[in-house]
């Protein structure tokens, strides 16, 4: 992280025109941000190069503020419009920026059928347990028994493992990391984009103006530390009991699978057969 | 004189999507499907990214291109919904593909909000909507005209909509390639409605040398990237447009935004957007309209119908002709915007006016509202929604009622 002064994310934003940004304070978003730049720059990949897509919601409003190719898309449908610009110019670094309730509930099948493809995205998933942009209603990732607006009497929901769910779809490599470990966001971010194929990085996230506020999670700093403190990485998980993982997040790469063809690729070998059938 | 000839006897200084037709000296005639003719066309438009789910009866558009797309080196892919399709096709025209999907009823219902972001981000792209009887599922495979007004209005908000509407398969050739045309130079999302019946009909085409079809590319900026504004208009409201990976770094949101893409809650911002988007259309119309006008010359009364309905019209009036009676019929190719200006002055002598649709009375609407003048009584209707088309006796009847 040292290695990317703050003078070289600044250069990435839109500092000029789009700042201040619509976060409240203490949110996660921005940390997020600042990951996905670093794992950029540190892979130099040219800004002309990269594509940011982005859905509705809290976390969708990112990809305003990066100096990228930049798309702000509808609700639920990021991965749609992603795909369609990845089959297009396959060369083109495509990062999906996305929500909990974008990409999970509205968008659910868009991020299954990406990752059954197996098609080269980079899905970086800002799972925050809430719908904030609207006001705090409850997603499928709000943790059952929990408040929101919209669940004032408790939430009955059973609730998505977003990583779970993008490995059974198949997903070839998922990760997920917190917003308080940024550094390790910003390397799964970096392999993510590296990484030939539909890849999810989930990042667990901080709304606490709404979702911290409803269900007593205590302020900003509190919640990052809840996340230091309730998170619990996957080379610690195997070499522990059972009983002393229970209920932490797990953090860490949970599937990489580089032997499953990429669509894209699939794709243009497709063209190419074709068109040495019609030469012969 | 229609509209249609006039336009193309005008020079052409602007880059203007009009069809030139010179037909050349020896046609290929070829037996070709309606829905066939959409993929074949849509190829000589310069097609690059095609994505879709399948639903009849606009199937055959995808499986011909599945064949076709790939031996050019274009790209297809059948996605998991119609929702994804549309959104697939914005995404890869941002990136500078001319793009296009098909679908019918239920799958346009879903591409509406879809359709809604290509126009707020003035995204050139083209739908297919081969009609089929509703509401809801409805029925399959059998023909209606119910998405007339949806093809308007079915998005949420208030835009603008470009829908042509041919009625044969040769036709359906030439107006895909001009949906195209259309889509580039307006930035936006153009609809091909089709008939179910002609979607599905093999008719002998003799297609013209394709060279012979003019075909538009969106123009691309020159200026350098730190001046470039992706909405930035002219005297016409057009722009020229980068795409995605070409060093433009450009912002592009369904929200409202200021001329360079980037959202904004400005009043003044907001309404020049608005406009922008209005007036590339309603100051381009005459480029944009095309209706047929046939033996309406001396007409006393008059059928209004589009797509397949007019073709019953006109063997009904070719009888009643034979007979001795003026009777002619006005056919739009473009039905959004609806040519106001031409249809007020062509039904201005005329003494009655029936319009036959296959729904429950949608264009009769713009009719009525176009002819205040005459009574409620001289505008005749036919309407069905039984899954069968109107057939030429049943307009040849009401003509003779009316005479």
């Amino acid at each position: 992280m040292a290695s990317i002064s703050q003078k070289t994310i600044h250069q990435y934003l839109r500092h000029n025109k789009k700042f201040p940004h619509v976060w409240c304070s203490g949110c996660s978003n921005g940390i997020v941000l600042g990951s996905i730049i670093r794992a950029v720059a540190e892979l130099e990949i040219p800004k002309d190069d990269i594509m940011m897509v982005s859905g509705i919601g809290c976390s969708s409003r990112i990809s305003v503020y990066a100096d990228f190719n930049s798309l702000h898309t509808l609700h639920g449908r990021p991965i749609a419009f992603a795909t369609g610009i990845k089959m297009y110019k396959p060369r083109m670094k495509v990062i999906v920026v996305t929500g909990d309730g974008d990409a999970t509930a509205i968008g659910g099948n868009h991020f299954i059928h990406a990752a059954r493809r197996n098609i080269d995205l980079t899905v970086i998933v800002i799972n925050n347990h809430i719908y904030g942009m609207t006001g705090g209603q409850f997603s499928p990732t709000t943790p059952t028994n929990d408040f929101a607006s919209t669940c004032p009497h408790g939430n009955i929901d059973p609730v998505f493992d977003v990583c779970q769910l993008a490995i059974g779809a198949g997903a070839t490599h998922v990760a997920r990391s917190t917003a308080f470990h940024s550094l390790e966001v910003q390397n799964m971010t970096k392999e993510a984009i590296e990484h030939p194929g539909c890849s999810v990085v989930e990042v667990i996230s901080a709304c606490p103006v709404i979702y911290g506020r409803m269900n007593k999670k205590g302020n900003a700093s509190k919640m990052m530390e809840n996340m230091r403190d309730n998170s619990i990485s996957l080379k610690a998980v195997e070499k522990l009991p059972e009983e002393k993982t229970k209920g932490k997040i797990v953090r860490g790469v949970l599937k990489k699978d580089t032997n499953i063809p990429e669509y894209t690729d699939s794709y243009a070998k497709l063209v190419e057969r074709l068109k040495r059938g019609n030469d012969e | 004189m229609s509209a249609k000839k006039k336009q193309e006897n005008q020079p052409d200084k602007t880059n203007s999507s009009v069809l030139v037709k010179e037909p050349s000296e020896k046609p290929k005639t070829v037996l070709m499907q309606g829905n066939e003719a959409v993929a074949l066309a849509a190829m000589e438009a310069g097609l690059d990214f095609y994505a879709g789910y399948p639903i009849t009866p606009s199937t055959e558009v995808a499986e011909v291109l599945a064949d076709k797309l790939p031996q050019r080196g274009g790209t297809i892919i059948q996605m998991e919904d119609e929702i994804a399709s549309i959104c697939a096709v914005v995404g890869a025209s941002l990136a500078g593909a001319k793009a296009m999907t098909a679908t019918s009823g239920p799958g346009f219902s879903l591409m509406q909000e879809g359709i809604g972001y290509a126009k707020i981000a003035e995204t050139p792209c083209v739908v297919v909507n081969v009609q089929r009887g509703g509401p809801s599922t409805g029925l399959p495979t059998k023909p209606s005209q119910g998405d007339m007004m949806q093809s308007r209005w079915g998005s949420h908000g208030d835009s603008p909509a470009i829908v042509l509407y041919p009625d044969s398969v040769k036709e359906i050739y030439e107006l895909t390639i001009r949906a195209f045309n259309l889509s580039e130079k307006y930035r936006t999302c153009v609809v091909l409605l089709l008939d179910e019946v002609i979607g599905h009909m093999r008719e002998a085409v003799s297609v013209p040398d394709i060279s012979k079809y003019r075909v538009v590319n969106r123009l691309k900026p020159t200026v350098p990237p730190e001046w470039y504004k992706h909405y930035d208009e002219d005297q016409k409201y057009l722009s020229p447009v980068a795409s995605y990976g070409e060093g433009y770094r450009f912002h592009v949101t369904g929200l409202s935004h200021d001329k360079y893409g980037f959202p904004t809650n400005k009043a003044s911002e907001i309404a020049t957007m608005t406009r922008r988007l209005k007036k590339k259309i309603t100051q381009n119309i005459r480029d944009i309209i095309q209706i047929e006008s046939f033996m309406m010359e001396d007409a006393k009364v008059a059928v209004f119908a589009a797509g397949i309905v007019a073709r019953s019209a006109k063997s009904a009036i070719n009888a009643v002709r034979k007979e001795g009676f003026k009777v002619g019929l006005l056919r739009p190719l473009t039905i959004w915007p609806f040519p106001d200006v031409a249809v007020q002055r062509m039904l201005k002598n005329v003494e009655t006016v029936i319009v036959p649709e296959m729904n429950q009375g949608q264009i009769i609407h713009e009719i009525e509202r176009l002819t205040k003048e005459k009574n409620d009584s001289d505008i005749k209707r036919i309407q069905r929604t039984d899954g069968e088309l109107i057939t030429p006796s049943e307009i040849y009847k009401k003509i003779k009622e009316v005479l």
